[in-house]
């Protein structure tokens, strides 16, 4: 009887390391219950920020955010894009300035240290207190891309072809924008973060 | 029987053998995950790089023989509750994620778990691949071994072999989807053509336009011109079709005819 009890516990054991095996495929975020649906903080990205701080993406939850993905190598584009978030930016009060994070990752991880995007961010004089520049691991680079509706493919030349978008994500994590203009502020679309940002709860 | 009570010098106790039978319970259900080497070469992709056109150097990995059953895909769910149909977050699934199912946890019939996994979306299906390890293959990875056939790594040039699968695209979506395990290729990879469309790593990159560098509407630039100019063998309709599919969807989208299977990199 209690040998029979005794195999049983030992057959249970087998199956849970079983299970503890299958069960630790990489998933969501897990404490996600008051969220939208809808929401980009279901996913859980590791990211490191241009002065080597790990953050989680679902960290930014609470405060509207301005997200675009980049690579620092790139000559053209990418410039543009900070431009497009800087004018962007302009066009806000300053309580509205304050309250909106900016965050930009990049397509690179090989190429795109802490180090190359701490310099980039002194370099274009980004204010620290609410622009990131962040990177994480490849296959992060993908789902976070999926989730934003970025599109890229690496170059054999070490170049990434990319679609490019500013993408406006409200304080619970909804895309609730987005723009393709570069260069210069989108005048639809700063409408629209400054719509969010008064519908948004402080 | 008649040494019923005497000594076993070779014994192995029988609480190791209910765990190690509890650990076999395991892989069984792992028992038909397959996968086999696909060995480092070179290989010309319609998808010719603009910066080096021609055959390009790929490094070995290694490739599930089979697509992901409905029957592996419901294990998964089952020890991740949170990849369940009614629990799903909309951000990684559409609405028409495992639909095809009788319930949550349930498949529609008694031979549905042989049959490939269908409506899962590019998340779920990458989700499936790291618990066991792997990931979507990339395109390049899945162009590669669907060129081959039988007894060759690269058919293509064959029309005959062309004609077959191209067939395939004709069969109405309606129907039953068949089992899992058609005719292995020379790799020993099942049902490349034939049975579904498959998710890849990077399907959202294949046309992207090289010229998304330029200030002009992005839009406008984002799916015509370049892309497609740079495309080979424009002439092998059964792959070209697969990229316009997949350049269609998005992560979070599902579809009746759409499953995946994984690779492990082997390095």
């Amino acid at each position: 009887m209690s040998r029979h009890l005794q195999l049983r516990k030992f057959l249970v054991v087998g199956a849970l390391i079983c299970t503890a095996f299958g069960a630790s495929a990489a998933t969501p975020a897990a404490s996600v219950a008051t969220l939208p649906s809808a929401s980009i903080y279901h996913l859980s990205t590791p990211l490191t920020d241009q002065n080597g701080k790990q953050f989680k993406l679902e960290d930014r939850r609470g405060r509207p955010m301005l997200v675009s993905m980049f690579y620092t190598s790139c000559q053209f584009v990418c410039p543009m894009l900070v431009d497009a978030l800087r004018e962007t930016e302009a066009k806000l009060t300053s309580a509205e300035r304050e309250r909106l994070t900016i965050l930009m990752v990049s397509f690179d991880p090989e190429h795109d240290t802490i180090s190359v995007l701490k310099a980039t961010a002194e370099q274009r004089r980004l204010d620290p207190s609410h622009w990131t520049l962040a990177r994480t691991d490849a296959g992060n680079v993908r789902k976070l891309a999926a989730v934003l509706g970025i599109q890229y493919r690496a170059l054999a030349n070490g170049e990434f072809n990319h679609t490019t978008s500013l993408i406006l994500i409200d304080s619970a994590g909804r895309i609730v924008g987005r723009t393709a203009r570069l260069g210069d502020s989108d005048p639809n679309f700063v409408k629209q973060v400054k719509a969010t940002m008064q519908s948004d709860p402080q | 029987m008649s040494s019923r009570r005497g000594p076993k010098p070779h014994r192995i106790a029988p609480q190791w053998l209910a765990a190690f039978a509890g650990l076999l319970t395991c892989a069984s259900g792992a028992q038909a995950v397959e996968y086999v080497r696909i060995p480092a070469g070179t290989f010309s992709s319609v998808l010719a790089s603009d910066a080096a056109p021609g055959p390009a150097a790929y490094r070995e990995f290694d490739m599930r023989t089979n697509p992901v059953t409905q029957g592996e895909f419901q294990a998964f769910v089952s020890a991740n509750p949170q990849w369940r149909r009614d629990r799903i977050s909309r951000t990684f699934a559409d609405a028409g994620y495992l639909q095809n199912w009788r319930s949550a946890l349930v498949l529609a019939n008694d031979q549905a778990d042989r049959q490939p996994a269908v409506n899962v979306s590019w998340f779920a299906a990458q989700a499936f691949c790291e618990g066991e390890g792997a990931r979507l293959p990339t395109w390049s990875e899945w162009e590669l071994v669907a060129a081959a056939d039988g007894s060759r790594r690269d058919a293509r040039d064959d029309l005959a072999w062309r004609a077959r699968i191209l067939s395939w695209y004709a069969r109405p979506a309606t129907q039953a989807l068949p089992l899992v395990g058609g005719a292995p290729n020379v790799y020993g990879v099942r049902d490349m053509h034939g049975l579904i469309w498959e998710w890849v790593d990077d399907f959202n990159a294949l046309l992207v336009n090289p010229d998304s560098r330029s200030a002009e509407d992005a839009d406008k630039l984002q799916f015509c011109g370049a892309g497609a100019i740079n495309l080979q063998q424009r002439e092998n309709y059964a792959v070209l079709m697969r990229i316009a599919l997949l350049s269609s969807l998005n992560a979070s989208d599902s579809t009746s005819t759409l499953g995946f299977r994984c690779v492990r990199p082997t390095h």
